[in-house]
């Protein structure tokens, strides 16, 4: 029995406060959930658009609740990219937003609930899913990679209590959203605090609009989270000095927050009371692998922190042989009942089974302090990220070739830098990667060179770029 | 210089935009280059440009191109 399956055990408690400041009961989850997706049969694949809103809750929960297996996938996505994945992954059915209902191209409209469209599709989806099988989320959803990550009940589950009770959460807290709910940051808050009988205050805003705010304060919300780009944002609007009351902790993820952002915002969080819980995951580990004691934040800046509550950390040479040492770097490897079954590429490999079976490697280089706090000191594989979003840098060097750009791609997190021998081409290239990926573009930086840098053999030397 | 053309010019930079696009239907999330993350870079480049520090409360009440004249003039920008 998981946490959606018996919702009943808080009835009465308020499960979703809306930015309409409507206030929807457990009860009420339930008994919506289990309408919204009345038209499905168990064991399909459905694509749900998705937004901070309650239908969108419904519609996960609902799923979660049948034994249907969402594709989550973001309102903001680019139309080619989910065109792709629907041709890849065949769903039977897709929940649009109504705004949005190009996504739906031509396939007919069988029912409209709330401000969502329940697409039915003319797939002919005569595939295998494995039983365990969950869920389904992109990774670099926004380079076009129809890659996705296959999380299973187990998972969804174990990850919600680890998180729940190191995060020591309670039925009383109130989390505002402020990330996708197809992020597994996201996706993450949500499982954990519906798990707790907690509620979610949803909102599609910003940190920079005032509507965020007043939600915040008039709906008492008790925690938030936020990738590094969020504490950026706090920082310049000056979070110090806000009165914030009903605020009780606030979490860190989805990037490596600097050490300056770090140790100012652990002093700040002192000054205010309350609690700044540094965390490191990934979808791979369906969110949390690590978190900072919040006690610690502030002595231990720049740490992740120890593994979640039933999870493992090791660290590995380049020939796999685990470090034993304090502060050499290795590659991180987790164990754990989160690290998910695998990926797919197409609909092919949803009958696949846990190919992983509990140990991820990870790709980021780390090394441990002697009291066994770990610290993330860089990547092994080339891609960054950029306000939360995961970018392949290869898959970036990809596109741009497909759109007859010879570029090569390399950058710091927040700032992806792409070198082109095409002259002239910087606000061109520049507003095509933005309109791919969906992401601002001041996180690209063109600069233009005369020749591509390789070595002897012919491969690129990144390291000469600067 | 003239401040309309200054924030005009501004606007124009950060989010991409000419000069017909600069009216009462420029609001956040109107442009797709004006997210939080554009925002951030409007509101650093004002504050620079105009050599002001901006409250809290006029950086999230920044929600339009018209709006923004209001709050600026609150800084002794005249428009």
């Amino acid at each position: 029995m998981s946490y959606y399956d018996n919702l009943t055990e808080f009835s009465d408690r308020v499960a979703l406060i809306t930015e309409e400041r409507e206030k929807i009961t457990y009860a009420q989850l339930e008994k919506e959930a289990d309408e919204i997706v009345g038209v499905l049969d168990p064991r399909n694949i459905v694509f749900l658009v998705c937004k901070n809103c309650k239908e969108s809750i419904f519609v996960y929960i609902g799923l979660l609740r049948k034994k249907v297996v969402p594709v989550l996938i973001n309102n903001n996505i680019n139309i080619q990219l989910f065109e792709n994945l629907l041709i890849s992954y065949k769903p039977s059915f897709i929940y649009i937003p109504e705004e949005n209902q190009e996504l739906g191209f031509d396939f007919q409209v069988i029912k409209t609930y709330g401000g969502y469209n329940v697409v039915k599709t003319t797939y002919n989806n005569e595939y295998e899913i494995n039983d365990e099988l969950a869920l389904l989320l992109t990774t670099s959803g926004s380079t076009g990679s129809p890659k996705l990550v296959r999380q299973s009940y187990r998972n969804i589950e174990s990850n919600a209590e680890a998180i729940a009770d190191y995060l020591q959460i309670s039925a009383d807290d109130k989390a505002i959203t402020t990330m996708p709910m197809s992020y597994t940051y996201g996706l993450s808050i949500i499982n954990s605090h519906l798990l707790k009988g907690a509620c979610l205050i949803l909102n599609e805003h910003t940190l920079m609009e005032k509507e965020f705010w007043a939600l915040l304060k008039e709906e008492k919300a008790t925690t938030f989270g936020g990738v590094p780009y969020v504490y950026e944002m706090l920082k310049k609007l000056r979070f110090s000095r806000m009165e914030l009351p009903s605020l009780k902790y606030i979490t860190q993820a989805g990037g490596k927050l600097s050490a300056e952002l770090a140790e100012e915002f652990s002093k700040v969080c002192i000054e205010k009371q309350i609690k700044l819980i540094i965390m490191y995951g990934q979808t791979e580990a369906t969110a949390r692998m690590s978190y900072l004691p919040w006690e610690y934040a502030l002595s231990k800046a720049g740490s992740m922190g120890i593994a979640i509550p039933g999870g493992e950390f090791y660290l590995i040479d380049s020939d796999n042989n685990v470090i034993n040492e304090d502060e050499i770097v290795g590659e991180l490897i987790y164990k754990g009942n989160n690290v998910t079954l695998g990926y797919a590429e197409d609909y092919s490999d949803l009958i696949k089974g846990d190919e992983n079976h509990g140990t991820l490697h990870t790709g980021d280089m780390a090394r441990r302090d002697k009291d066994g706090f770990y610290y993330i000191v860089g990547r092994k594989k080339r891609f960054l990220k950029i306000f939360g979003n995961r970018i392949n840098l290869d898959e970036v060097e990809a596109m741009l070739r497909s759109k007859g750009y010879e570029c090569v791609c390399t950058g710091v997190d927040d700032k992806l830098h792409i070198y082109t021998t095409n002259e002239n081409t910087e606000s061109e290239i520049i507003q095509f990667i933005s309109s791919q990926t969906r992401i601002n573009s001041t996180a690209f930086k063109v600069t233009y060179i005369e020749e591509i840098p390789r070595n002897d053999s012919g491969k690129i030397l990144y390291s000469a770029l600067n | 210089m003239n401040n309309n053309v200054t924030y005009n010019d501004i606007f124009k930079k950060c989010f991409g935009l000419e000069d017909k696009d600069l009216n009462e239907t420029l609001t956040y999330n109107s442009s797709p280059e004006w997210d939080s993350v554009g925002h951030m870079e409007l509101i650093a480049e004002l504050e620079e440009t105009f050599n002001i520090m901006m409250e809290t409360d006029d950086i999230i009440d920044f929600s339009s191109y018209e709006k923004g004249k209001e709050i600026l003039a609150k800084y002794d920008i005249k428009f």
